[in-house]
């Protein structure tokens, strides 16, 4: 899932200043599962913009609702009726889904109220860490499942650096080194004649690095 | 800060820890529970949300408190340690919003100590007559 979490409470406050009548979207994807933009979380941060306002003794009119998601267009489509009322669009979805609103509402402020991280998965409850980096050319048949790109410090291909000690990266000390884990595994599966075959240079045009990214599905398209 | 200051404190209160002397709210008094308490049981600490609380909070209390089960002798493992997060979180917010976090606090108490939570009681109701009127309050 997308992992995100609230940005500092003061930021937000500062983004909004000044603004009558705000809506607080929540989504009900990722950000939900991650606790940072789901109906639970827009009540609580509804709650805390209309406390700010009251201490200040400014009026605020504060709409709280979720959608399905935020990044598909048919759940943006029921906004449409209402959208125009408001200041702003308080978004707690990911980036993804604020920039879906912007795409969709041209006349309408939308303002972030997450910072978004990563591609991750749910260690234990609380705790969250980054698994895959979208690089756009997988290479986990290569390296066992476990993906350097996304959890190598420096992103290397061919084995860890000289800074991992003990298992551990040299970054951060809490951090696994990924290519120990890479081996202990490919060793576990008795595979380690993969790590014979050197990776070669990776094309990052089709990262980020090559600028936006889009599928176009013509089976999928009506 | 006003003589005539009363504080209007909310107490979220473990239902098992309570209930065997919260039900007499008349007795209670007469035992010395403060006046501007109002006690809201719940059916364990770790039930009571963040959202209550804010909303406690919002709508002009004082003060609020939680009082759960002793930590580590929960009646529901874990309950009172989410309060306590919970608590904790809430703190947090009033720094933010430029509040002082003693407005809410978390209590722990063994099961049925009447003078503790009268205790309790004082306690926070002092410390927010210290505090003086939410910001919140009347708005």
């Amino acid at each position: 899932m997308i992992v995100a979490e609230r940005k500092p409470i003061k930021e937000i406050i500062s983004m909004i200043s000044g603004l009558r009548k705000i809506l607080v979207l929540g989504c009900k994807g990722c950000v939900t599962v991650c606790s940072a933009g789901g109906e639970r979380e827009v009540e609580i941060l509804a709650a805390i913009i209309r406390m700010d306002r009251k201490k200040k003794g400014e009026p605020v009119e504060v709409v709280e609702r979720t959608l399905v998601r935020q990044c598909d267009p048919e759940y943006l489509d029921l906004l449409s009726d209402t959208i125009g009322q408001f200041d702003a669009v308080l978004s707690m979805a990911c980036g993804v889904g604020v920039n879906f609103l912007a795409d969709r509402y041209p006349k309408t402020v939308v303002l972030p109220a997450l910072n978004t991280k990563f591609y991750g998965v749910a260690e234990e409850q609380g705790v969250w860490s980054e698994r895959c980096a979208g690089c756009g050319d997988c290479i986990l048949d290569r390296t066992g499942g476990l993906c350097p790109v996304a959890r190598c410090s420096k992103g290397l291909f061919n084995g860890p650096c000289g800074g991992s000690v003990n298992g551990k990266c040299e970054i951060n000390p809490d951090i696994p080194c990924v290519w120990q884990l890479i081996y202990d595994r490919l060793k576990d599966l008795n595979q380690l004649d993969k790590l014979d075959e050197i990776l070669p240079a990776k094309d990052w045009g089709v990262s980020p690095h090559g600028g936006p990214r889009k599928i176009v599905r013509e089976d999928l398209k009506i | 800060m006003s003589s005539a200051f009363k504080p209007e404190v909310t107490a979220f209160c473990c239902r098992y820890a309570v209930y065997s002397f919260a039900e007499d709210m008349e007795a209670l008094a007469r035992a010395g529970f403060p006046d501007g308490v109002k006690v809201e049981q719940i059916s364990c600490s770790g039930r009571v949300d963040v959202v209550r609380l804010l909303k406690a909070l919002e709508n002009g209390a004082d003060g609020v408190y939680v009082v759960g089960c002793e930590e580590e002798k929960c009646h529901n493992m874990a309950g009172s340690q989410r309060a306590k997060k919970r608590v904790e979180y809430i703190k947090d917010v009033l720094s933010q919003l430029g509040m002082e976090p003693e407005r809410v606090e978390m209590f722990f108490m063994p099961r049925g100590d009447e003078a503790r939570f009268i205790e309790m009681a004082r306690e926070m109701t002092g410390k927010v007559m210290a505090l003086g009127p939410s910001p919140l309050r009347g708005r």
